[in-house]
């Protein structure tokens, strides 16, 4: 089922008989598979407002993100949320949608600088499971009139709710753009050396480790003049971890972020992917105890990608920790078997049970995926 | 402003609560003599009074999880307070709720550089959390007005913004976590030190809610390095409209300055007056800071003044020193005192598309004429969040209906160009009963259904946010 219209989406939900599987572009597969009918936002398509001048920009749901970026680049500015692309990691076709990337809060490295997709969202259009449309929000930048149904929307998977239009804040685009590297570092010393530049008032936008490569990087974004500058005092400040290699240019800049953004690493490597958000200087010991193959860190050590051997039940491996770690990819023996998202403390867990009894009564909308 | 009836039976059981409430906090943590009573009669919005049956001042989360506890039992109303300076009525009491207050709830409890966090019980002051990480070149980057004296509990109730959340965002932008109590003496925590949800955003959710879903106990807050410095250009213009095109043109020129003040000439008039700032007399004047070192500054500035030039100022004028930005900012931050000065006044903050400025500020003018009312313009220009003054006189019979009567036409305004009733103080009493010009009822019925999980007997702060007909069936239930 493809509606067109916010109007067909509420119909068709409302009269749903059984479960439904709700996509945008199809490009994750997230979530313990359930039987349920398809779902799409793909009909739902189109920018209904960009104003470059207030830096917001409205679209329904099913809107690729290739078409949002596009209109953004034409007035210089861009999605600072940096959302990634699934594809590579997980070997999807289609095209991601602006609805997926809320659904799934799914954001990049500058989430460390700059904030999550949540961060970015100003207002959203939805149908819940009983086929009511809501809205909360809007489309200015300040808004605390009521509850803040955004969020909950927001990273809530299509569980209580499918998206038919979101906005966004958007942000003006940069000049110039470099990426600093220190060599050679272990986990603990990166950790140490991406939280020494974290904490410095020069802007750090990126900030990644690749024990493999044994590379540590990160970006500085702005006008030209302000990047070199900020280059520069960085390498100072860092000179304690080792000589920092400046590699400036925008281009160059954005390729490397992308791979990062999008674990292209991992891509073409068997085994699970899972994804840990943490206390930076918590991870590696986390990283130490969890039995992984290999990890990226990200984020300053705040999030980490671990790529471990088929069927491993991570959270076992590391025990209590402050976080929580989600099952990214893996087939499907493995998504029954472990729940794909961090189990939530009891009182945390009767809440969130109870949302989803108020916001899909019939528990139609994607079962199984995030409870 | 009308608020529900009080419950006879509870007043009538006042003594056996305050007994409960004493048997389990500290001596002195329950206040019930008529008198003392009086300090928690209202918040900053003054017009409103009613003290409540009794306040308490628990001091850990586990006093404030035995205080509603005990209120859950009894079936008595609660209504949790930061620091009183909610413009919004947020912390109103009624005669038959107890008033959790929690200013005893300030202590740090852990800073991390390293990791960029500082974790504080929540009734700490919204500047003392800088304090607490300044000397190490930290701060917490919402900065509400009152930042002096409101708490963070209060904050997060309201989700509190500031002149800089252009650059570093509000609250909810900032919160990593909170320890909370549920109306039923439950606690929980949510987040942590880490970024992001592992489920639901209920952090989002909780910030925000105006109190009505659980009194935040501590709160973990990220904090930031402080830039290496910052400056100010003041520029004047002869009308809103090239102002507000200054702004636009500003943005869209990729500088993103970390705040754009906007006032009007009544509010200018009246800061020169009070503050003598020096600045023109003009229609509109902007006020725009920017961050960075020295020649990062200055920069900017030169882009942002050859926008600004470009529209033929009548006044242009960066500060050279920091003297010269003192001075600049002076007027500006004075500018709710000034006004105070010369009248009662009532402030609104409603939000609207930045491209709308011009036409809203003239039909602010013309609706102002209409109602024989004064209004002054200070707001943060480049989110569109509009802080209007209506100026009138307490005194006058009628005249704080009238007032009110122009502020929700100025509110209604803000929604109908696609703005919100509210950017940054909240809903409380003050706009309650124009929640339904912002949604209709299913969205209503959506938020209020979310009370209905955290607070399935509506105890907590209930006659908030919601009108009072809409939610009627709930709290009555």
């Amino acid at each position: 089922m493809t509606p067109t219209t916010e109007a067909d989406l509420a119909e068709i939900i409302g009269h749903a008989s059984g479960p439904l599987r709700i996509a945008g572009g199809g490009t994750r597969s997230c979530g313990t598979p359930a039987p349920a009918e398809l779902l799409s936002t793909s009909g739902l398509r189109g920018i209904t407002l960009h104003e470059p001048g207030a830096l917001t920009l409205v679209a329904r749901a099913g809107t690729p993100v290739s078409e949002v970026r596009a209109a953004l680049r034409a007035e210089n500015q861009r999605l600072a949320f940096e959302p990634m692309d699934h594809r590579a990691l997980l070997g999807t076709t289609g095209e991601p949608t602006i609805g997926g990337v809320v659904a799934g809060n799914v954001s990049g490295p500058r989430r460390i600088a700059v904030g999550a997709a949540r961060d970015f969202m100003l207002g959203v259009r939805v149908v819940d499971g009983a086929g009511r449309i809501l809205k909360n929000g809007g489309r200015v930048m300040k808004n605390v009139t009521g509850y803040d149904l955004v969020r909950l929307m927001t990273g809530s998977h299509g569980t209580l709710g499918v998206l038919s239009e979101v906005s966004l804040k958007v942000l003006p685009d940069v000049e110039s753009a470099a990426t600093l590297t220190l060599s050679g570092l272990s986990d603990a010393q990166a950790v140490e050396a991406l939280s020494a530049a974290l904490g410095s008032p020069f802007e750090v936008t990126g900030a990644a480790h690749d024990p493999e490569a044994g590379k540590t990087c990160l970006r500085i974004e702005g006008f030209a003049d302000s990047v070199t500058y900020r280059a520069g005092r960085l390498q100072e400040r860092l000179a304690p971890f080792g000589p920092v290699e400046v590699h400036a240019g925008k281009d160059a800049t954005a390729a490397t972020w992308a791979a990062i953004r999008d674990v292209t690493d991992f891509a073409d490597r068997a085994g699970d992917v899972w994804r840990l958000s943490v206390r930076p200087s918590d991870a590696p010991a986390l990283v130490a105890r969890s039995g992984a193959e290999t990890v990226r860190y990200d984020w300053g050590g705040g999030l980490v990608w671990l790529l471990m051997p088929e069927g491993t039940d991570l959270r076992a491996n590391l025990g209590p920790f402050q976080g929580h770690a989600t099952l990214i990819r893996a087939g499907e023996a493995t998504r029954r078997a472990l729940p794909v998202f961090q189990p939530e403390n009891p009182v945390l867990a009767r809440l969130s049970a109870g949302l989803r009894s108020k916001f899909d009564p019939r528990g139609i909308l994607n079962p199984g995926v995030m409870a | 402003m009308e608020m529900p009836d009080p419950d006879a039976a509870i007043l009538s059981r006042k003594a056996n609560v305050v007994d409960r409430l004493q048997a389990v906090l500290p001596k002195g943590s329950v206040i019930h003599e008529t008198t003392e009573l009086r300090a928690y009669e209202c918040d900053a919005l003054t017009a409103y009074t009613c003290p409540p049956l009794c306040a308490v001042l628990p001091g850990s989360t586990e006093e404030v999880a035995a205080v509603l506890s005990i209120c859950h039992e009894e079936g008595v109303p609660v209504v949790p307070r930061g620091a009183g300076t909610s413009l919004a009525g947020g912390a109103l009491a009624t005669a038959d709720a107890v008033m959790l207050g929690t200013a005893r709830l300030n202590a740090v409890l852990e800073t991390s550089f390293d990791d960029r966090y500082i974790r504080v019980q929540a009734g700490r002051t919204n500047l003392s959390v800088t304090g607490a990480v300044e000397d190490e070149g930290f701060f917490y980057a919402p900065d509400p007005s009152s930042q002096l004296a409101c708490a963070i509990a209060g904050n997060i109730a309201m989700n509190s913004g500031g002149a800089h959340c252009l650059k570093y965002g509000v609250t909810t932008n900032n919160l990593l976590g909170v320890k909370m109590v549920l109306m039923d003496g439950t606690v929980t925590e949510i987040g942590g030190a880490h970024l992001d949800a592992g489920s639901y955003d209920l952090l989002g959710l909780i910030c925000g809610s105006e109190g009505q879903l659980g009194v935040v106990t501590e709160a973990t807050l990220r904090i930031l390095h402080k830039p290496e410095g910052a400056r100010p250009v003041l520029m004047g213009y002869d009308s809103s409209e090239v102002a507000g095109q200054v702004v636009t043109e500003i943005i869209k020129a990729g500088v993103l300055p970390v705040a754009i003040e906007f006032m009007d000439r009544p509010c200018i008039e009246a800061c020169e007056a009070f503050a003598k700032a020096g600045y023109p007399m003009c229609e509109a004047l902007l006020i725009v800071e920017v961050e960075g070192s020295d020649a990062e500054i200055d920069a900017q500035l030169g882009r942002i003044t050859e926008i600004a030039a470009r529209h033929e100022p009548v006044e242009l004028r960066e500060a050279r020193d920091a003297d010269e930005a003192g001075r600049i900012w002076l007027g500006r931050k004075s500018a709710f005192g000034a006004m105070g000065q010369i009248n009662d006044y009532m402030c609104l903050d409603g939000t609207i598309p930045v491209s709308e400025l011009p036409h809203v500020l003239r039909r602010i003018g013309e609706l102002a004429q209409d109602y024989g009312l004064a209004v002054a313009n200070v707001f943060h220009a480049g989110d569109g969040n509009m802080h209007p003054l209506i100026l009138y006189n307490a005194n006058t019979p009628g005249e704080q209906e009238k007032c009110e009567a122009l502020g929700a036409d100025i509110l209604r305004l803000c929604v109908e160009v696609g703005g919100c009733l509210t950017g940054e103080h909240g809903v409380g009493i003050e706009k309650r009963d124009l929640m339904l010009v912002q949604y209709d009822a299913p969205d209503l019925e959506a938020q209020m259904a979310v009370k209905d999980v955290f607070d399935p007997a509506w105890l907590l702060n209930a006659a908030k946010v919601f009108p009072l007909s809409v939610s009627a069936s709930r709290r009555a239930a």
